[in-house]
């Protein structure tokens, strides 16, 4: 007898897997430099700039300049560093930041070709869960590599990443518990599916601030960027990481971005749906769900250019006594309203 | 025996009471909106940057820019005379003058002796403008040239002819007043 982890939904040939696999991962590689200069554009127009605009038409090859800047740089690494895990450190937290982009929903499943082919990378009954395995498979990047480089302030970041990402995932889960209850189903197209009266921005709004919280710390993102706070740290985890390596680093940290801003789109913003019952034809979803994560996106960009740096006690106050509680109230008044009405 | 502090107390007026609870919570919320509306009115202010190789801040007519020296419009003879005043004046030590005497033949300068050879390190100078106060003879004046960056060091040292040739006019000058 054979147990299964998780039911995992296909509908597809295996070579339609495969090419459909090889799309998704090439959306998110377009996705990284797209949000590298968003980032820098709006960030420059929010400080009255207008950020990088030398290369290319209005500065829009400035990231590719910067990869092939950075990739053609000198493989140097210190001597007190550990070796392999040096390297294999930026290579873990890309591909756990790509192996949960491929669960992000773009659309239901489309006829293309003849072929039924579900817009997603894969459909899992375990959703959430499968995002946070591979969250806390990034979080081992960025340990070994803050660890592996034998200096004292990348050791230094990555002892605060791993305080604060382990924090911070717990109110971040619990925010989706919220969403799951409401939705009865763990599987990503069925929440976005259980969506279609309602997004469940509306009634899950306090889980989906928690979320959003949760997910700037949990992305390092400003005001929670102690993992690679440049006045105290140098750079954190990744300050003895130069070229191909940092540029991994990188492409991790901006790809984790773009996961959680699908995954916020999926979970509260209603996925592939149009708002108000407005029906389109299925490819039309792939660029709603674009859309939605520059939106998150922006936000993520609007916050850095507002908020500053939190003390470090105050983080963990923050993730301990505050979003918990509240994440966890969230979850018991969820289950309250929705075994009432039930 | 406990010690007494007796005078060495010193009394500590605390800052408000820490707001905790629902009440901080909101608090922070309205104060983290309130922060997002003063940047996002940044974003619709526009931007302030001048994009600089291709535009210039026009400079003021008194600005301080690199040195020109000049000759006489009607003879066409140089004012300098050569008496290294401003190499005196220098406080950096840039300006090298090495004086020679006219002759009836060749007739350089006004007076009675020239300067054969005239250098200013301009990577050394400060643009402190004290030569042009020390000519007697007003024949070193600031120009308002401020590019003057260069690939090599010993670029930088300008002699007699480039300081006397016309600078390209590569610098607006802002109108009196503006």
């Amino acid at each position: 007898m054979t147990r299964t982890l998780a039911e995992v939904g296909f509908s597809e040939e295996w070579w339609i897997q495969i090419l459909k696999a090889l799309f998704f991962a090439l959306v998110g590689l377009q996705l990284v430099p797209l949000v590298l200069l968003t980032e820098r554009k709006v960030l420059g127009r929010f400080q009255n700039r207008y950020g990088p605009n030398r290369v290319g038409p209005f500065g829009a090859l400035t990231p590719v300049a910067d990869i092939i800047k950075l990739l053609s740089k000198e493989q140097f690494r210190p001597r007190t560093s550990v070796g392999w895990l040096f390297v294999i450190a930026p290579i873990l937290s890309i591909t756990a930041a790509f192996g949960a982009l491929a669960l992000i929903p773009y659309g239901d499943i489309v006829d293309i070709g003849g072929y039924p082919v579900g817009l997603y990378g894969i459909d899992v009954s375990i959703g959430p869960l499968y995002v946070f395995a591979f969250g806390a498979i990034a979080f081992y990047g960025l340990m070994l590599g803050g660890w592996s480089s034998g200096s004292k302030y990348s050791f230094l970041g990555s002892m605060r990443a791993a305080a604060q990402l382990i924090s911070y995932e717990v109110a971040q889960g619990m925010a989706l518990v919220g969403v799951v209850i409401t939705a009865q189903t763990m599987s990503l197209t069925g929440i976005v599916h259980a969506q279609e009266g309602m997004w469940y921005i509306v009634p899950q709004i306090v889980g989906f601030l928690i979320f959003m919280v949760a997910s700037f710390a949990e992305t390092n993102r400003p005001p929670f960027d102690l993992v690679e706070a440049d006045a105290e740290l140098v750079g954190g985890y990744n300050t003895e990481f130069g070229g191909g390596k940092f540029a991994l680093y990188y492409f991790a940290e901006y790809m984790n971005v773009i996961v959680i801003s699908g995954l916020a789109t999926t979970m509260f913003l209603g996925g592939w749906l149009l708002p108000f019952g407005i029906t389109a034809p299925g490819w039309v979803g792939f660029f709603v769900v674009i859309a939605k994560m520059m939106i998150f996106v922006i936000l993520f960009i609007w916050i850095r250019a507002t908020l500053p740096r939190l003390r470090y006690d105050q983080l963990m106050a923050f993730g301990w006594k505050v979003l918990l509680p509240l994440a966890t109230l969230n979850v018991l008044v969820t289950a309250i309203v929705v075994v009432a009405t039930d | 025996m406990p010690w007494d502090p007796g005078t060495d107390v010193v009394q500590v007026t605390r800052g408000p009471k820490q707001a905790g609870g629902a009440g901080g919570f909101y608090r922070a919320f309205g104060e983290t909106l309130r922060g997002l509306k003063t940047t996002f009115g940044q974003l619709t202010e526009g931007v302030t940057t001048v994009q600089y190789p291709e535009q210039k801040i026009p400079v003021y007519p008194r600005f301080r820019g690199r040195h020109r020296l000049h000759k006489f419009e009607e003879t066409g003879l140089e004012k300098c005379v050569g008496c290294s005043l401003c190499a005196a004046a220098c406080p950096s030590d840039c300006i090298r003058v090495v004086a020679a005497e006219n002759t009836p033949e060749n007739r350089v300068s006004a007076g009675e002796r020239y300067a054969a050879v005239y250098e200013i390190n301009l990577s050394r100078c400060i643009f402190c403008g004290y030569c042009e106060v020390a000519c007697p003879f007003d024949a070193i004046t600031m120009g308002h040239d401020f590019e003057m960056s260069d690939y090599n060091r010993s670029d930088l040292i300008f002699t007699k002819e480039m300081l006397l040739a016309e600078p390209p006019e590569r610098t607006p000058l802002r109108a009196e007043g503006e």
